[in-house]
């Protein structure tokens, strides 16, 4: 496979990428998608490569994902956990660079609680690093499997209106989904209560709207973010019940969506609090499509940072 | 007025010859010559004066001559955390930097809330004698905010001012009777004034930039809600209440409004906030030396300070400096400490800045080092009226400098204006009649 259209060591955030590097890794990853169907789900394209997935804070369903697409790569992944662990607050990032230099890995993934963690690791080290989450600034991948995930139903991003609902304030997948949704001609409105948006939302350039109904209006794919119930969310809602009710998505609400809207969630959702369980497992839910997605475009991520050469 | 001099011992007569004497305190701006006498006070200014063997002569030709330089907000972190700066390498900063006093915050380990640290602290600069140290006590035990510092029995072991500086007095009555106990001895309540509920976990300024990074923001708000409770306690108490490090526009406005009605306040602004804003810190990637406490603002608010500076709202400049040893500034953004160095970058990021760029003249910047300091927490320096400590600073306005942190005499080296090529920058201070040479370090 030819790896058209891309060039860089990293994948630190879809603000650094150009329109054609997002198609090249949306056109990689269609020609992984089909492993997932295969009865042995194993190509040989990083054998001999290590990844290190380090996460600096809990996460299970993107490591998962992550590691998933390793093995199915034949590269060998090794978990690297430090939530809560010393390291996660005294070491500092040269000594963890230096550590990680010192192991040779050819692809880490880093999540971190803080924004640009990944980058400063990226700038100070040779190895291809891939953003996993860096605070409440990007999630590269979630934006590029939320796009290929569409593009299975849509032709095009291209004139779509999306609109990104539920707590932008505390959101990583709000940040890198407008990027991208904007830099491939989609219209964005991102939607929610006050509380839950930062104060000068206008900066990420997109419409905004504080109801609902009004954010859904006129809209082709609907995006839900997470409630973090347990955090300082307290401050913000005064309940997971009235949350659902003055914000949450339900079967009456999506009909202001134009007609076959598409309702993605990056998981894990909370039924009853920002969806319905009805729309969660209804027809025009993608949610499980974009956990599948996620495998095939974190595979074509990782083959354009560390397949082919040598 | 607090007497200050005995702190410094003089070592004889000096002549400063040659130079251009700018002593906003007197509205002189004129090339006479300073004769300091024996007992280290300025003895006159004249044209010319002649002197006989044994009296010292510093060649100040070509060079500004001006009252010593203040600094009233500084962190010498001693006692307690020496491995980011001592009262010695902060007096050599000090002197470095152009500046022959600096009055170094409470918040140490442990805290100077209590007469034995005050005298460390005196002790300590006295035995290094490269500037004056004038210390600051608690406002409160611990600064916990809980119940009041042994305020009296700070002031007879040489505290100039009171502030629970980077710990901000929460609870509204203690402030209140903070205020109102202060007015026994004159000095000024000083506050970092933040609210910590409306700050929460932020780590730089809630606006543009930081909803773009993700960062959690500090609000504008959380300084407006104190200042503007802070001057009603202070309209309602009578007390003298200092405003530390302004950072927002909003307040500006607030203490622009209460020194209308007549309310005893005053403030501050750091160089950092009178040049950098938010856009700063996105454009560093979140180099953690943009990080601190307020935080970098708008452009509007930079703007704001500058005007309120220019009409008199804010009183003076100091540089909050602020050092961190270096492991600390290597975490990330939102992992490291607040707080920048900035006793030897202020006077020429000022005059380059500032100055040169027009925006100020000489004398009014040297007004914001010297006598305003000295007025706004009662000082008897700042000035070269004849009688008075003959503390001298030397600027040479044409000298090129480019800010190199490995230089610094400083411990740390947290600085966001590494590399800057600046014009101007100060030659050598004079404590008490005695030249104090201070050079940054060699070039490695």
């Amino acid at each position: 496979m030819a790896k058209s259209g891309w060039q860089r060591k990293d994948l630190l955030g879809i603000a650094e990428l150009e329109r054609t590097e997002i198609e090249a890794v949306l056109a990689t990853a269609a020609s992984f998608h089909e492993v997932a169907t295969r009865p042995i789900k194993k190509v040989p394209t990083l054998r001999g490569k290590t990844v290190l997935n380090l996460f600096f804070e809990p996460s299970t369903r993107t490591r998962s994902s992550f590691e998933i697409a390793e093995k199915r790569m034949s590269a060998d992944a090794i978990n690297f956990s430090t939530a809560g662990s010393s390291l996660s607050k005294g070491e500092s990032l040269l000594d963890t660079t230096r550590n990680l230099q010192a192991m040779s890995p050819d692809v880490l993934v880093i999540r971190h609680a803080h924004p640009r963690v990944p980058h400063q690791l990226a700038a100070r080290l040779d190895t291809s690093v891939v953003n996993a989450g860096d605070g409440a600034h990007e999630h590269p991948t979630q934006a590029l499997l939320d796009a290929f995930t569409i593009l299975q139903h849509r032709e095009q991003l291209d004139g779509l209106r999306v609109a990104i609902l539920g707590d932008i304030e505390h959101s990583r997948v709000v940040r890198s989904n407008v990027l991208l949704l904007r830099k491939m001609g989609a219209s964005v409105v991102i939607g929610g209560p006050y509380t839950m948006m930062p104060r000068s939302a206008e900066a990420l350039g997109v419409d905004v709207a504080y109801s609902i109904d009004e954010a859904l209006e006129g809209a082709d794919v609907v995006m839900m973010l997470r409630v973090q119930t347990e955090r300082q969310s307290r401050m913000s809602i005064p309940s997971a019940d009235e949350y659902f009710a003055l914000f949450g998505l339900d079967r009456a609400r999506l009909r202001r969506a134009n007609e076959g809207a598409l309702v993605l969630h990056p998981g894990p959702i909370n039924r009853g609090v920002e969806i319905a369980s009805d729309v969660a497992d209804g027809r025009a839910s993608l949610i499980l499509e974009q956990v599948s997605s996620g495998v095939a475009v974190r595979m074509a991520v990782l083959y354009l940072l560390a397949g082919g050469a040598s | 007025m607090s007497s200050v001099s005995s702190v410094i011992r003089a070592s004889g007569a000096l002549l400063v010859r040659g130079g251009r004497v700018v002593d906003p305190s007197q509205g002189i701006d004129d090339e006479v010559d300073v004769l300091i006498g024996d007992d280290g006070r300025v003895e006159r200014l004249s044209g010319s004066i002649q002197v006989g063997e044994g009296v010292e002569v510093l060649d100040a030709a070509g060079l500004v001559v001006c009252p010593g330089l203040l600094d009233l907000h500084v962190h010498l972190r001693e006692p307690g955390q020496e491995y980011k700066e001592t009262i010695e390498s902060g007096s050599r900063a000090a002197a470095a930097g152009g500046f022959t006093t600096v009055a170094c915050m409470a918040n140490t380990v442990p805290v100077n809330d209590c007469r034995s640290v005050t005298e460390h602290i005196v002790r300590a600069a006295q035995r290094c004698g490269l500037a004056r140290v004038l210390p600051v006590g608690a406002i409160s035990k611990g600064l916990r905010g809980e119940e009041l510092a042994e305020m009296g029995d700070l002031v007879s072991a040489g505290v100039v001012a009171f502030s629970d500086d980077g710990r901000p007095v929460e609870h509204a009555e203690l402030m209140r009777r903070a205020l109102l106990y202060a007015r026994h001895f004159g000095l000024p309540v000083v506050q970092h004034a933040q609210d910590m509920t409306v700050t929460g976990d932020g780590a730089m300024h809630e606006g543009p930039s930081s909803t773009r990074l993700g960062v959690p923001g500090v609000p504008r708000l959380a300084e407006d809600l104190m200042v503007a409770r802070d001057l009603l306690l202070a309209e309602e108490t009578g007390g003298r209440y200092h405003v530390q490090h302004l950072s927002s526009g909003r307040s500006v406005e607030l203490i622009r409004e209460a020194k209308a009605r007549g309310v005893a306040v005053t403030c501050e602004v750091t160089p950092h906030h009178l040049l950098l804003t938010d856009r700063d810190v996105e454009e560093s990637g979140l180099d953690p030396n943009f990080k601190m406490n307020p935080p970098l603002r708008e452009s509007a608010d930079r703007d704001a300070l500058l005007a309120g500076l220019l009409d008199g709202t804010i009183d003076f400049i100091a540089s909050d400096h602020a050092p961190h040893h270096v492991d600390e500034k290597l975490l990330d953004f939102v992992a490291s400490p607040f707080g920048i160095v900035g006793l030897e970058t202020t006077v020429s990021l000022l005059l380059d800045r500032l100055v040169h760029a027009g925006k100020i003249e000489l004398g009014e910047m040297i007004r914001l080092l010297t006598s305003a300091p000295a007025k706004a927490f009662g000082l008897e320096l700042g000035s070269l009226r004849p009688g008075a400590p003959g503390d001298v600073t030397l600027l040479d306005l044409e000298r090129e400098v480019t800010v190199d942190p490995a230089r610094f005499q400083s411990k740390s080296r947290n600085t966001p204006f590494a590399g800057w090529r600046l014009r101007g920058a100060p030659v050598v201070t004079v404590l008490a009649g005695r030249p104090i040479r201070v050079e940054p370090r060699p070039e490695r």
